[in-house]
């Protein structure tokens, strides 16, 4: 079980959290010009590395808003939590 | 018994000799013919059919820990075909098939038992999706029953079909030839049959590399040294993105844990395997008397093998409901296992754009009941380097296509 500290609550029990995956995934600007190869690797691929990962949690049970993480996901580590339109801490 | 010159007895003296290997733990030699990274059930049956329907035996097969001691290890043990689609019911009917006549073909008892699978349906929707699901065996043929509450009680008197619970029994779809086997024996039996026809079995030999020339794979490089190959095969379950990463190609897939557990042994209660995807979790009962249980994965991506107490209190919770008779039961053990789950819930396997190099992937939750049949069809791919038509539909290029082969909750099973 992970403790996760919402930016606005504090550390709270994984339970009160939704996950929602990988975090920066920007939709395309000009969605008619991709092929069908963008597009899946829009609709379909995802990160998926053994180490730092940014992404998204929602923390649904207590203040209902959206911040990301950057956990290893290797070890579970949590190194940053940062806000919705927030860069990518540079040191996680 | 022999004894020392003090005359007493030496320890262990008496004992019998060690028993003959199953299979020869071999030293990598610098190249083969076919490199098959993961020494699971997938990468075993695949180098035992390599071997036996193709007659290619230059094989090694790599495996980061000890032999099978990743998700083989870990898993519920379930066997069944009952999917709904067409190309799901295709490979997993075939791997049933084979299940049926494996232990003669291996020469080695898998504990293999057609006990049957109850999959419970607990809303109209339910029912519905589920004589629907019935249905579309049938004309695949795969034998699939409709039963009513009553009829669940009869194939399983500890279910409570009682109608005043929170998510009643409606009903529930039977596949009688649907059953478990014990995990570590298949593995052990493919591990022993391959090695019989010369393949070799490498153990802490972990892949760090894959070597690409002139978008050709070429070998692998391990930690114990580098190894030149023909071909490579992969069948890393949940480590499949890293390990294909390597070459540069990346996969849809999401790594995350997966529990299970036992219950102390207990006498027979528990005559089939019963899943219920609307309170998800599915139990049987081990030959040995220990209640299995299957919880659901983690939400967030992981690679550790091990997930979150909440799962296992929600996966205890379900069996509750369905099984009152459980409630003093005592937990013996958890554990967990790192699936790597597609999109569509619909594996991966097949060709990618590195010529020589090949997938089997995207299992996720359901890889065990497969092995057979995956082995079967990966080994006709990577011979031949054309899909072997019951994988074909499983090709990486659906997610391009569109084509999708979406057995989310379609499986009778929640993933």
């Amino acid at each position: 079980m992970l403790l996760i500290p919402c930016p606005w609550c504090g550390p709270r029990d994984e339970a009160e959290f939704h996950y929602g995956g990988q975090a920066h995934v920007a939709y395309p600007e000009n969605p008619a010009a991709l092929s069908d190869e963008e597009w899946a690797r829009y609709l379909f691929f995802r990160d998926n590395p053994k180490g730092l990962f940014a992404e998204r949690w929602s923390h649904t049970a207590g203040c209902r808003r959206w911040f990301n993480a950057v956990r290893d996901t290797a070890t579970n580590e949590i190194h940053a939590v940062y806000r919705v339109g927030e860069p990518r801490p540079v040191s996680a | 018994m022999s004894p020392t010159t003090q005359g007493r007895r030496t320890p262990g003296a008496d004992l019998p000799d060690h028993p003959g290997r199953l299979w020869r733990s071999a030293e990598p030699k610098r190249a083969y013919d076919v490199v098959i990274v993961g020494g699971g059930g997938h990468g075993l049956a695949t180098a035992y059919y390599l071997a036996k329907n193709h007659g290619i035996t230059d094989i090694a097969v790599l495996e980061r820990g000890w032999l099978a001691g990743g998700n083989m290890a870990r898993n519920t043990t379930i066997i069944r075909s009952n999917y709904l689609w067409d190309e799901s019911a295709g490979i997993y009917e075939h791997a049933l098939k084979l299940w049926e006549g494996l232990e003669e073909d291996l020469g080695y008892p898998l504990l293999f038992s057609q006990r049957g699978v109850l999959n419970l349906a607990h809303s109209l929707q339910d029912v519905r999706d589920s004589v629907r699901r019935v249905n579309a065996n049938r004309l695949n043929g795969v034998d699939a029953e409709w039963l009513t509450p009553e009829q669940v009680k009869e194939v399983c008197p500890i279910v409570d079909i009682s109608p005043d619970v929170r998510y009643p029994v409606l009903g529930a779809t039977y596949q009688p030839r649907a059953g478990i086997a014990k995990h570590d024996y298949v593995a052990w039996g493919f591990a022993k049959a391959a090695s019989d026809l010369g393949v070799d079995m490498i153990e802490h030999c972990e892949v760090t590399g894959l070597d690409v020339r002139d978008g050709r794979v070429t070998g692998v490089r391990t930690t114990r040294g580098p190894i030149a190959a023909g071909k490579v095969a992969l069948a890393a379950a949940g480590h499949s993105s890293v390990v294909a990463g390597y070459a540069g190609v990346s996969l849809p897939l999401q790594s995350h844990p997966l529990q299970a557990l036992v219950s102390e042994l207990l006498e027979p209660v528990h005559p089939t395997v019963v899943m219920s995807n609307a309170v998800h979790v599915y139990v049987s009962q081990a030959h040995k008397g220990e209640l299995v249980m299957g919880a659901g994965i983690d939400a967030a991506n992981s690679y550790r093998q091990r997930g979150a107490f909440h799962i296992i209190e929600r996966q205890m919770s379900a069996a509750l409901e369905l099984f009152p008779v459980f409630a003093r039961a005592h937990v013996l053990r958890t554990w967990g296992g790192v699936v790597d789950v597609t999109p569509d819930a619909s594996p991966i396997v097949g060709l990618t754009h590195v010529e020589n190099l090949y997938v089997n992937c995207g299992w996720g939750t359901g890889g065990f009941k497969a092995t057979p049949g995956v082995g079967w069809c990966y080994a006709h791919t990577v011979a031949t380097g054309e899909p072997h038509p019951l994988n074909a539909p499983f090709s990486l290029d659906r997610f391009t296509t569109g084509k999708l082969v979406d057995e989310h909750g379609a499986a009778a099973v929640a993933h």
